[in-house]
């Protein structure tokens, strides 16, 4: 292509462009305003992006609010704000709310702390040692697709109907895909760490203890909270089955009575616990792991 | 065709006007004898990845090699530092045989090594502590080390701090900490931009000249290999082995000037014509390879 050619060429896209701006804004200014926020990937304004989020959570609850007070869905179904405040402030006050908080709590942390201490370091040797792998994976890799609550009836014939079967649901609920979850961390760590600390003159024992457990760490922080967040779903399950204690509990008996209200009381605190929790683990790992690239 | 057997590698003198290896070039340091490595890959088919390599380094000198990718250099240096053992022949250092990895050959890899959970001077100490010295000790050694690449200042920052180039500076402090017979780079300098490049090849031309250490350098930037090396090896691939030996003879210390003198750029030409026609046989171009036909 000639030199006359290709400045024709330019010239050309030239005209081009200066034709199509106005062309564009004749569309109109807002629309043309969204589009932008529309590019795939794209960062949009701090700013925008908050106004777009209130904007969003403020909608939802405007809604809520003008489909119940103006009457337009039956509160059996869907009860106004009021309503939900107020039976949580009743529950609160003769401290049923706190006992069922609390029974939930600690099955939780009780069935998922030994989940984790068990689980963590199977999971290490799973991802670090090949033997260790072929031991374990067929029997983990049969368990872990099964559904934690068709295990239930069985562990209710073992167990019983107690704390103890609740606990054992959330232990068998978070072990199997813990030790996945770890197992999958420690094999990632950087085969060339690992050869790099060779080279530096650590010992096989030197080379687990100062490389590879630390190198684990983020991934195995990310893992508790993932599993922290499934254990709830694990433990209304195992509350709606069977108990007589409990949030999943709660919110079963609210629906027999038709309590609409404080079944939405035990899903806010089931919600604002998980919240918490998440928040919890993502504090701890900034704090506990500020080298982590993730914190 | 069949090339030409490992034996046959051609020690090429392209300039002698200047003198000696370096300053203080010695006696044997590190020597090869027929080390081959085979792989058996899935399927049961035997991958040789190198054939009886011979070669002699010599104390303090800086051998680089290069090669394509695929060709085994990596291996090599892995081989060197214990953490591959080779299926035939015997590695040497000071005459003592190596079977495992140890302190005393210490490797900078392309990837970023760097214990992240560690400061810089955790990093640069880990060697050190490693064996147990005294911690006021280790300190005193990573902060001589952390000043030797330029980094002070920047002691208790952790890696996710640091850019690239100062990575690759804390990696080789690190290696160098352990005070090594021999310092083994794997391409360290790969994943760095030009400029960063240039500066990291002056810099450990820097480090060498005031405590000269044993190098193999692996890389696949010719001027890189040539810049920093007494010897340039040319490797093949598949398998693995010697093309040719290009010895240079350029005075040290060296500085970016080096690159514009008529022996580098006579040592480039015949490097890059070997790089070619090494290209050439092993895309099945002139149809000798065995492996043209299978690759293809």
């Amino acid at each position: 292509m000639g030199p006359a050619q290709s400045a024709g060429l330019a010239a050309a896209s030239d005209v081009t462009i200066a034709q199509s701006v106005p062309a564009r804004s004749v569309r109109g200014g807002w629309l043309r305003g969204v589009g932008e926020y529309l590019r795939p990937q794209e960062p949009i304004p701090r700013q925008t992006y908050l106004a777009i989020l209130i904007a969003s959570a403020g909608g939802l609850i405007a809604l809520w609010c003008v489909v119940t007070y103006a009457g337009l869905v039956e509160p059996l179904f869907l009860p106004s704000p009021t309503a939900i405040f107020r039976s949580g402030a009743e529950m609160t006050a003769d401290g049923s709310l706190l006992q069922n908080a609390g029974a939930s709590l600690y099955v939780i942390v009780t069935g998922w702390s030994l989940a984790v201490v068990a689980g963590v370091p199977v999971g290490i040797l799973m991802g670090s040692f090949k033997a260790v792998e072929a031991l374990i994976e067929p029997m983990i890799d049969f368990v872990r697709y099964l559904p934690v609550s068709a295990l239930i009836p069985l562990l209710i014939l073992y167990i019983g109907i107690g704390t103890s079967e609740k606990i054992a649901v959330i232990f068998i609920g978070t072990f199997f895909q813990l030790v996945l979850l770890v197992a999958d961390v420690a094999a990632h760590v950087p085969r060339e760490q690992i050869d790099v600390s060779y080279t530096l003159g650590a010992s096989r024992a030197q080379v687990i203890r100062r490389v590879l457990l630390p190198a684990t760490l983020p991934g195995v922080m990310d893992t508790l909270r993932i599993t922290m967040g499934w254990a709830w779903t694990y433990l209304v399950v195992a509350e709606l089955v069977s108990a007589d204690r409990g949030l999943g509990y709660l919110i079963l008996n609210s629906m027999r009575g038709l309590f609409t209200d404080r079944i939405f009381v035990g899903l806010l605190v089931i919600g604002g616990l998980g919240l918490g929790f998440d928040l919890l683990f993502k504090w701890l790992h900034r704090r506990l792991l500020p080298w982590s690239p993730k914190a | 065709m069949a090339p030409p057997p490992a034996a046959a590698v051609v020690a090429q003198s392209v300039t002698s006007s200047f003198p000696g290896r370096g300053p203080s070039a010695g006696g044997l340091k590190l020597s090869l004898r027929d080390v081959g490595v085979a792989f058996r890959a899935r399927g049961g088919r035997e991958i040789v990845a190198i054939e009886r390599l011979s070669f002699d380094v010599a104390d303090r000198e800086i051998v680089s090699i290069v090669g394509p990718s695929g060709c085994g250099k990596s291996t090599l240096l892995r081989l060197v530092a214990g953490l591959v053992r080779p299926t035939t022949g015997e590695i040497r250092l000071d005459g003592r045989e190596v079977t495992v990895p140890g302190a005393d050959r210490g490797m900078v890899f392309q990837s970023y090594t760097l214990f992240p959970w560690l400061t810089v001077r955790g990093n640069v100490e880990f060697g050190p502590r490693l064996r147990g010295l005294d911690p006021a000790y280790c300190r005193e050694v990573a902060g001589r080390f952390i000043q030797t690449v330029g980094l002070v200042g920047f002691e208790h920052a952790y890696p996710k701090e640091l850019s690239g180039g100062m990575m690759q500076r804390v990696a080789i402090a690190r290696a160098l900490a352990n005070d090594p017979e021999v310092l083994l780079m794997d391409e360290p300098f790969g994943a760095l931009d030009a400029q960063t490049r240039v500066f990291m090849q002056e810099l450990l031309l820097d480090i060498w000249q005031k405590t000269p250490k044993t190098i193999l350098f692996v890389t696949h930037d010719i001027d890189e290999a040539l810049f920093l090396g007494d010897r340039v090896f040319v490797m093949t691939a598949r398998p693995g082995r010697f093309r040719e030996e290009v010895r240079l003879e350029l005075p040290r210390p060296r500085t970016l000037e080096v690159t514009m003198s008529p022996a580098f750029v006579d040592a480039k030409r015949r490097v890059l014509g070997i790089i070619r026609e090494e290209a050439g046989r092993t895309m099945g171009l002139d149809g000798t390879h065995p492996d043209a036909a299978a690759s293809a």
